[in-house]
Formats: structure tokens, sequence, C-alpha cells
């Protein structure tokens, strides 16, 4: 033979073609009668035994105070942490001498969901969500500005347990 | 034109035009079958969305393929690269035609206007084509099948196709051997090569599969070996060869190889329901064989399809069970296994019958007394390895 092959020690009766093949078969056909692991996704989105993780970074979130403005006092901790450089500032302050941001866009295509910017939020105003649904229609329309950030409702990430803060 | 002419076309015209649709229904139910087969094999659902439990799979596919841009690689042989799908897809498409699928149907004569009167006397048998040489037709169309897949290889230009197309001829050709070999007990005991005298030959005595179990199986692996189904799908091998002779392939010209490998399928499966499995016969009544009706008809066609359907499982079956063979081992079963014992089994078969007539006993149970033999001897020899030597009793041997 022309090919050599490392061989393997076993009793013949554990190399029989025949009853390997005839057990295979049984394995193979049980499986058909037992339940199904499909998570049937549009309708289904979590199963008993999966769901979303709490710590999932998905597309950013920002959250707003009472009256309803951003958070963000535009300090610019978050363009100056973002490993991708994906976040665009142009802060602007009112007569009172609060500063908030006149531009606040995420581009989510350059985006790595590292969540280093609510990390380092001192405002807890930039959040990334819980949140995985992002098809669009046009390329643009994946920069997000700070009113649909603003408009976003979903869940924002926890990105560590609370009770095992290490992760160990 | 005669009354007896038009009524022949007639009916020849009808039972063309429905065998070839039905059939072509019948590949996509085979494709819908293997996927969700295959996905419930796996712990999984499969395709379910497109109408009722996803039967609509197979037209969206379809559709899918039809629009597609077809793609034409470099150095590509045109012309035979657009040859080789139809090549393989016809074969097994005339193959069917001498498959009867069911009980005949009653003869008729009715009169239309301006067209005139129609008889066609005594019952139509339900097989497109009743030839005379029944087997040896398919033997000689089913070996073209191998010209699409060796041309699919040669034309790409792609070192991946060449050798699945190389590796499907070698295997096609090996494993044909043994297949005709192992179909001429069954005419040894029938009597005659058509195939609706086989399944008459059935219906007097009992199913081949009782008296010739050993045929059976030789005719079964060469069956998924001539079908280049798993585990011996050496041609296609996805993990070696990419996907051996369609790699380079796209588009209807893709598709028309999918077909053609389901309906290739289907017509293994009908011809092993027939050889073996009585054909159209419904077993355990007489109530089938008498004359001819169109509940008769309606009943054995469905015992056909039962009987087929199941062979169609069960090539999904052993796909998700056996992985595939190494070139060496196929060969090596195909040469020193398949042939020799094909070749001893004739040689029982045929001493037996003529055994049996000089001494006086009946046939059928001296040939079921010998199958019990030779199953016996089969799984015994199967069992220890000694038919079919393992790597390590290689190994020994040479020592």
């Amino acid at each position: 033979m022309a090919i050599s092959v490392r061989t393997v020690r076993r009793p013949e009766g554990e190399v029989s073609y025949l009853r390997a093949t005839l057990k295979g078969m049984a394995v193979t056909l049980s499986h058909v009668f037992r339940p199904k692991v499909t998570m049937e996704y549009p309708e289904q989105k979590s199963t008993d035994d999966w769901t979303l993780s709490p710590r999932w970074r998905g597309t950013h979130r920002m959250l707003t105070d009472e009256q309803g403005r951003a958070k963000c006092v535009a300090c610019g901790l978050c363009p100056q942490i973002c490993p991708a450089n994906c976040i665009k500032l142009v802060p602007g302050e009112d007569e009172e001498g609060h500063r908030y941001p006149l531009i606040y866009e995420i581009d989510e295509f350059r985006c790595i969901f590292c969540g280093y910017c609510q990390e380092v939020c001192p405002e807890e105003a930039i959040h990334v969500g819980v949140h995985y649904e992002n098809a669009e229609y046009q390329r643009s329309r994946f920069v997000y500005d700070l009113e649909r950030l603003c408009a976003q409702t979903h869940q924002v990430s926890t990105l560590w347990d609370p009770s095992d803060p290490k992760g160990e | 034109m005669t009354p007896e002419l038009k009524g022949f076309l007639l009916a020849a015209t009808v039972k063309v035009v429905l065998v070839f649709s039905v059939w072509m229904v019948g590949v996509m139910l085979a494709t819908w079958l293997e996927r969700r087969g295959s996905a419930f094999m796996q712990d999984r659902l499969g395709p379910n969305r497109v109408g009722p439990a996803g039967l609509l799979q197979p037209v969206a596919d379809g559709l899918k393929n039809f629009l597609k841009e077809e793609t034409w690689p470099k150095w590509v042989d045109q012309p035979l690269f657009l040859l080789a799908p139809l090549i393989s897809f016809i074969p097994s498409l005339m193959t069917f035609a001498v498959i009867p699928f069911a009980a005949p149907l009653p003869g008729f004569d009715f009169t239309l206007p301006m067209v005139g009167r129609f008889t066609y006397q005594g019952p139509i048998p339900m097989v497109v084509a009743d030839l005379p040489i029944g087997f040896l037709f398919i033997l000689a169309i089913s070996s073209l099948a191998v010209y699409g897949v060796v041309l699919a290889g040669w034309s790409s230009a792609s070192k991946y196709a060449m050798l699945g197309g190389i590796r499907s001829s070698a295997q096609m050709i090996s494993y044909e051997i043994a297949l005709g070999l192992s179909v001429i007990t069954v005419f040894i005991l029938s009597g005659n090569v058509t195939l609706s005298e086989v399944v008459a030959a059935q219906q007097r005595t009992v199913w081949f599969v009782l008296a010739l179990t050993v045929a059976f199986v030789l005719f079964l692996i060469s069956a998924f070996a001539e079908t280049n189904r798993l585990p011996f799908d050496l041609p296609e091998a996805e993990t070696e060869l990419v996907s051996g002779y369609h790699t380079e392939y796209s588009a209807i010209k893709f598709s028309m190889f999918y077909i053609a490998e389901y309906a290739a399928i289907i017509t293994m499966s009908a011809l092993i329901t027939t050889l073996f499995f009585g054909g159209w016969d419904i077993p355990f009544t007489q109530w089938d064989e008498e004359s001819p009706s169109v509940a008769r008809f309606a009943a054995t066609l469905l015992a056909f399809g039962a009987k087929t359907g199941f062979f169609l499982l069960f090539y999904v079956w052993i796909r998700w069970t056996l992985p595939r063979f190494r070139f060496d081992q196929l060969m090596e079963l195909g040469w020193k296994v398949m042939l020799p014992v094909a070749l001893g089994y004739i040689t029982v078969i045929a001493f037996v019958v003529w055994g049996a007539e000089r001494v006086g006993v009946a046939e059928a149970p001296a040939l079921i007394g010998v199958n019990v033999g030779a199953v016996a001897g089969l799984l015994w020899g199967l069992d220890r390895g000694r038919l079919l030597a393992g790597a390590r009793r290689r190994e020994r041997l040479a020592a």
C-alpha cells in the first residue's frame, strides 16, 4: 500500500464493521426523535437554554436626564479613549456655563464595541446596549447622531457582573 | 391514423408527461427530504419557512439558482463545460423509463369530436417503455452518467475538479461491475431481464430480498457508490476536493448537477424497490394482481412510492451514519470483496436452481434455506473482519 498508516491495536470485536455500522445507524435514527435545539430566530429570541447576556456590548445608547436632555457634559473622555476613533464630539457651552455636546456622533461601522466609552464616562451618559438588530438600507444610517442615540430604548450593558467584578 | 395507433400515442404521451412531471416533483421532494432528514438526525429543524413544513424550499432554491449570474471560469472548455451537467442529468431520467411503477390500468375506447376514435386494447402497462431488454438498458444508460462527471472535471480546468472526475470514473466503473453481477442472480430466478417480468416473478414467489439477501446487500452498496453518495462520495469530497467535479459550476448549471444527483438517487431507489422489494406489489394480498382498475393502480402506485421513499430516507440515514471511505479502501472493497462475493453468489444460486430441479425439491424453500446460510456467512465474514480486513489484520498478514 502506497500510503503508510499508523494502526491502533484493538481487539477484532471492536473493529467489527457490521456491529459498528448498525450501532451507528441506531444512534442516527434515535436522534430523529430527540427534541430539537433549533431556536426559530425572528419569532423566538431567547430560550430556556440561551438568552442574550446582560454583559452583551451592542449598539450605543445615550441616557438622558429628567428634562430629556443628554446627560453628556462633552468632557471629551470617550473620543479620547476610543481605540477605533469612531466618536465625533464637538463641545458647546450655554449661558450658565454648562457644557453640552453640539455634535455627538458614533460611527457604528468603525466601532469595535469594546465598551471603553461606557467605562470612562464620568456622567454615566454613553452606554453600549444589549441589542443586536441593526440592519439598515444605507451605509450613512450607521452613523448614529445624538438624537438617535438618545431615542434608543434598549437595555444598557452591565459590562461586568456586579457580584463578580473581577470576572473570577 | 387507426384508432389503435391514436390510442397508443395518447397513452404513451400521457405517460411520458405524467411520469416526467411527477418524477421532477419527486426530485424536489428528495432534496427537501435530504435537508429535513439531515437536520432531524442532527437535532436541528432544517428548512421549515418556505411553504408548509418547508416543502416549497426546493422551489425557492431552484428559482434562486435560475436567477443567479452564470460564471464561466477563464480556462474552461466551454462546449464540454456546458454539456457535462446535461449528460449527468439525462441518464437517470432515461433509466426511469423502464421501471414499472404501478399496476396496469384498464384499456380505453372513446370517441372525441374532431379527432375521432381512440382505442387501447387490454391493460395499459404502467411503465414508460416496457423494453424487452429491461435491465440491460439500465446498465447501458446508467454507465453514461460517468461521462457527465468526468467531462465536468476535465473541462473545468481546475485540479480539484479534475481529481474528482478521475476518482469518479474509477469508482463508477469498479462498482458498476458489482452492480451488474449482483443482479444476475435476480434474473436467474425471474428468467427474464424485463423489469415488469421481475415484478411478476416476485408476485408469484417471494420478494427477492428474502431469497437473495446477499445480492441485495451487494446491490445496495453498489447503488450508493454509483450515485456518489456517502460513504462513497469521493468525487465530491468537500473536505478534500472543495466539492470535486462541480467546484467551478454555479447558477443553473450547478443546479443541473444537483438535480441529477437526486434524480439518480430516486432512480436507484426505484430500482432497488423493483428488483428486490416486489416493485409495485402490495405484500400479503393477491388483490392487486387481479384485473386492472383505477383503484388498483392508485393503491399500487402508493405502495411503490412508499417503498421508494423508504430507500430515499435510507440514503440520508446512511449518509449521516458512515464516514467517507479512503480511496484505496474504496477500490479494495470494490475489487477484492464485492466482485468475488458477487461472482461466488451467482455460482451458488445457479447451482441451487439447477440442483433443486434435478433433485425435485421446490425452488423457493431451497433458496430460502441457502439464503439463511449465505447471510450467516456474510455476517460472519463482515463481523469478524474476515471479508473486510481492518488495518490491523493487514499488518498482521504482512508480518
